[in-house]
């Protein structure tokens, strides 16, 4: 559905070239649901404008739906379905666009209206589909623009950064109409997201980008994998006795002891435990309590870059540079964060 | 989808949004009735000054107004089309099977009407403080002031969507709309113009069509003023229609 080899672009500002995308490569199956994870200033929307049509590459192919981005732009753009990156919402009033929008589809007058009359019902735009879009929620605006970008049943839908500024409810609600859009229509989703969680929890497959270039490629659950598996803490009196136990059954795990019990590395733990559980009981080793901390895709992305990636719910730094003084601060903050992030278990099992 | 059916669409819709805010079509007319109405009566005693003929000084001085509200209106109408472009609408709408050059065509025909529009509640007000002129003329002035309309409209988005930023566009519509608006001769008529001056107004458009609209309210279609003047909005706004199709297509 997209496929994109050695993408790239360019910005010339006032203060020189800005490389924000070097040699992008994708490929994006038919149904899939891919999320672009990366920090800000990755660039994930230059690569999005680009496989849209909004951008022309510097260098680079990509052909989207069939259709190559730059020589068949408008095949391109009646294939696709785009939601741009959150915005202010124009004057002009929900059901209005909504219309508007499926006439420039190409839609006759009645089936235009039909259509906005379906999706006003689906999204639950009802309340307020008399408003203009500039006085809705966040949430129901990111709906009214789901709906705007689906008018036409597009095989292959852009998202850019779609729950950016989202509380947690109207995020969840804009994750089940995705899931749903998938299972009812098999659309293909290409979405873009600086939230793990979003990346994790909703997408088949994760594509992480990084100063401009794509650093891996997989589900999540293979990229976590790619850490050395899930960890594994052992609270006990008999630690040698347990380590014993640990060692014969999952040799060369990278056996720890610690003054509370012992600690390994081990891939799908969940899998492991009731065997382990029984071998412990068997060899008389009582445990305090046994816990699986899976590793996050932030450890996956601190393992790629040694850098973490900015946790939730905040909002993005400001474009202008910032006073020095503040820059540290925000650097001190940024690594605070990476650390509760790290340290946060995923997975707690207590006996 | 043809150029045509895209800008009836937002033709349209575009005409929707004025119809239900029509008070900025209003507010627009604050600034030419106070022009109408504190500067228009300084002219009466100056008849017999050059280009006035001696005859009703509103037919001069209503002509002018009506193309200076077709300059400013540049400031709404790009101000109109940033604010599309930050709220991510003008890139939704171009992911679509539309074509790009109508997006631009429907909202400068609806720029061109409202202008309209408001040349011919200007001109009733002017009727109100003594303008008289035949109805012929006048009708024909109009339409002149629409194609006026679709012009500027044209520039404005072209030049909006060049440079992208409110601020820019405003200080750049400032910087070009003062000489454009001082050398046509839309308050006093040029033929009160020392000789170089008349020279550098003739270089600008915009004096001929300042001089075409004040011939139409004197009735006179065929005169030579008023086809130059009418040549000359009509090439500006077929550049227009360009400039904008070109810009949309280029903007990124
Ligand atoms: N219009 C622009 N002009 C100059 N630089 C830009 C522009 N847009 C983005 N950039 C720069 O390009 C890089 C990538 O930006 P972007 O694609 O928006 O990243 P992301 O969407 O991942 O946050 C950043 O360094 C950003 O500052
Ligand atoms: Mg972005």
């Amino acid at each position: 559905m997209i496929s994109a080899q050695g993408l790239s672009h360019s910005y010339r500002t006032r203060f020189g070239v800005v490389e924000a995308v070097r040699g992008v490569d994708l490929e994006v199956a038919e149904g899939e649901m891919v999320g672009f994870l990366g920090p800000n200033g990755a660039g994930k929307t230059t690569t999005v404008r680009m496989l849209t049509t909004l951008l022309t590459p510097d260098g680079g192919t990509a052909t989207v739906a069939g259709h190559d981005v730059v020589r068949e732009r408008a095949a391109v753009r009646r294939a696709i379905g785009y939601v741009g990156q959150s915005s202010g919402g124009t004057e002009h009033l929900v059901s209005d666009e909504l219309r508007t929008q499926a006439r420039l589809q190409g839609m006759t007058a009645a089936d235009a209206a039909a259509r906005a009359a379906e999706l006003t019902v689906r999204f639950e735009l009802d309340a307020f589909a008399g408003r203009p879009l500039s006085r809705l929620s966040g949430g129901q605006r990111r709906r009214v623009d789901l709906a705007l970008g689906l008018v036409h049943r597009p095989a292959v839908l852009f998202l850019d950064e779609p729950s950016s500024g989202l509380d947690p409810q109207s995020r969840a609600n804009l994750w089940d109409h995705l899931r749903g859009l998938r299972a009812e229509h098999g659309t293909t989703v290409f979405l873009t997201t600086h939230y793990l969680e979003e990346a994790d929890q909703l997408c088949d497959r994760i594509v992480v980008i990084d100063g401009g270039r794509v650093i891996a490629s997989d589900t999540a659950e293979a990229l976590k994998s790619r850490i050395g598996g899930d960890v594994v803490t052992l609270e006990t009196d008999r630690i040698s006795d347990a380590a014993t136990v640990v060692a014969r059954l999952v040799p060369g795990c990278d056996l720890d002891t610690t003054p509370a019990g012992v600690q390994f590395h081990v891939a799908h733990a969940q899998r492991l435990l009731p065997e382990l559980l029984r071998a412990l009981d068997l060899a008389d080793v009582a445990l305090e309590s046994v816990s699986v901390k899976r590793p996050t895709l932030d450890d996956v992305f601190l393992r790629l870059t040694g850098r973490s990636l900015r946790e939730e719910g905040r909002p993005a730094p400001a474009p202008a540079p910032a006073p020095a003084a503040e820059t540290a601060e925000a650097a001190a903050e940024t690594a605070a964060e990476a650390e509760t992030a790290t340290e946060t278990p995923n997975t707690e099992v207590t006996t | 989808m043809t150029t045509a059916a895209t800008s009836w669409i937002i033709f349209r819709r575009s005409m929707r949004y004025t119809l239900r805010k029509p008070a900025w079509v209003v507010f627009g007319l604050v600034q030419p009735m106070l022009y109408l109405a504190l500067f228009g009566p300084l002219l009466n005693r100056i008849s017999q000054a050059p280009g006035f003929d001696g005859g009703n000084t509103w037919r001069v001085f209503v002509p002018g107004l009506l193309v200076q509200q077709g300059l400013f209106s540049a400031v709404f109408v790009g101000f109109g089309i940033l604010s599309e472009i930050r709220s991510g609408t003008l890139d939704r709408m171009r992911i679509s099977a539309a074509g790009e050059s109508g997006l631009m065509l429907g909202r400068m025909l609806r720029d061109a009407v409202v202008l309209t529009a408001q040349a011919v509640l200007l001109t009733l007000g002017a009727l109100v403080a003594g303008l008289r002129a035949p109805v012929g003329g006048v009708l024909a002035a109009f339409a002149l002031v629409t194609v006026v309309g679709l012009a500027v409209a044209g520039l404005a988005y072209g030049l909006a969507l060049t440079v992208r930023h409110e601020e820019a566009y405003g200080q750049l519509v400032n910087a070009l709309m003062l000489p454009a608006m001082l050398l046509s001769g839309v308050l006093l008529p040029l033929a009160l113009a020392p000789h170089w001056l008349s020279l550098l107004a003739k270089a600008n458009p915009v004096s001929h069509v300042v001089t075409a609209e004040r011939a139409l309210f004197a009735g006179e279609f065929g005169s030579s003023d008023t086809l130059v003047g009418v040549a000359v909005a009509a090439a500006l706004a077929v550049v227009a229609v360009w400039f904008a199709a070109r810009a949309i297509r280029r903007s990124s």
